[in-house]
């Protein structure tokens, strides 16, 4: 397991939703929801570009330990809502998911 | 569990908002009942996919999840446009979703194949214009 708030200011991370997990372990980066739903383990952060309300289905139902969208990308408010109701926390920064990638690698 | 529970839910038809609730309640009740992790993993994952098929395909359906003391089964029936061809609906990367439900992030084709790959048994009884039932297992042990 990683602490997760050394990520926070060297991934210029703004929370979204949720709060900050304190640990997480391993990463995913895809946008193709099935994929995800199979790959994405427990505890992981999921990178992906995607804002719909089924990201946060897919999170809830693999228990990531944060989502972080990538590229600036934001949460409409409907599932910004969604993912306060169902506890998930979610970043969203300027880096794209392969500098994202391969900055929480080099520090965890 | 000397008692099957069972569960039923009503999945709503191009509503993607609510798409995936009778995954999470059934994650959580299987949660409560002791279930493993990973069994509980399998069955989400299988059951998320049924979930989002009824709704893209087929203006929703009903979901009903059986637990024994040996297994979960999930059986997804909806009254849709039926699969015309199951074994091309069954390989990896084949979809007929739409471009407005790929821009949501679906229609990998990953559908099926995923609710076969995470389940010990699939079955799926389809007539076109009437509808497709799905019955899925998943051992405890």
């Amino acid at each position: 397991m990683s602490k997760f708030n050394v990520l926070l200011e060297e991934l210029d991370l703004t929370l979204i939703s949720g709060t900050t997990p304190e640990e997480f372990e391993g990463v995913y980066a895809g946008d193709l929801l099935s994929r995800a739903m199979s790959r994405v383990e427990e505890g992981n952060i999921w990178i992906t570009i995607m804002s719909n309300v089924n990201v946060i289905a897919v999170a809830s139902l693999t228990e990531v330990a944060a989502v972080i969208l990538a590229e600036g990308v934001r949460l409409p408010d409907d599932v910004k809502a969604a993912a306060e109701e169902k506890g998930i926390s979610v970043y969203s920064s300027d880096m794209t998911a392969y500098e994202l990638c391969a900055k929480i690698s080099s520090l965890s | 569990m000397s008692e099957n529970v069972t569960f039923h839910f009503d999945v709503d038809g191009e509503n993607f908002s609510s798409a995936g609730e009778a995954s999470v309640l059934v994650k959580k009740k299987l949660r409560q009942l002791g279930i493993s992790p990973e069994i509980i993993r399998r069955v989400s994952i299988a059951m998320y996919e049924g979930e989002i098929n009824m709704v893209i395909h087929a203006e929703g359906g009903s979901a009903d999840v059986t637990v024994t003391d040996k297994e979960v089964a999930i059986v997804l029936s909806d009254r849709g446009p039926g699969i015309p061809d199951v074994s091309l609906a069954m390989q990896e990367g084949y979809s007929t979703a739409r471009d407005n439900i790929r821009a949501l992030g679906f229609g990998a084709g990953m559908g099926l194949p995923n609710m076969k790959k995470y389940t010990d048994s699939m079955e799926i009884e389809t007539k076109l214009g009437v509808g497709t039932t799905i019955t899925m297992k998943v051992k405890l042990s």
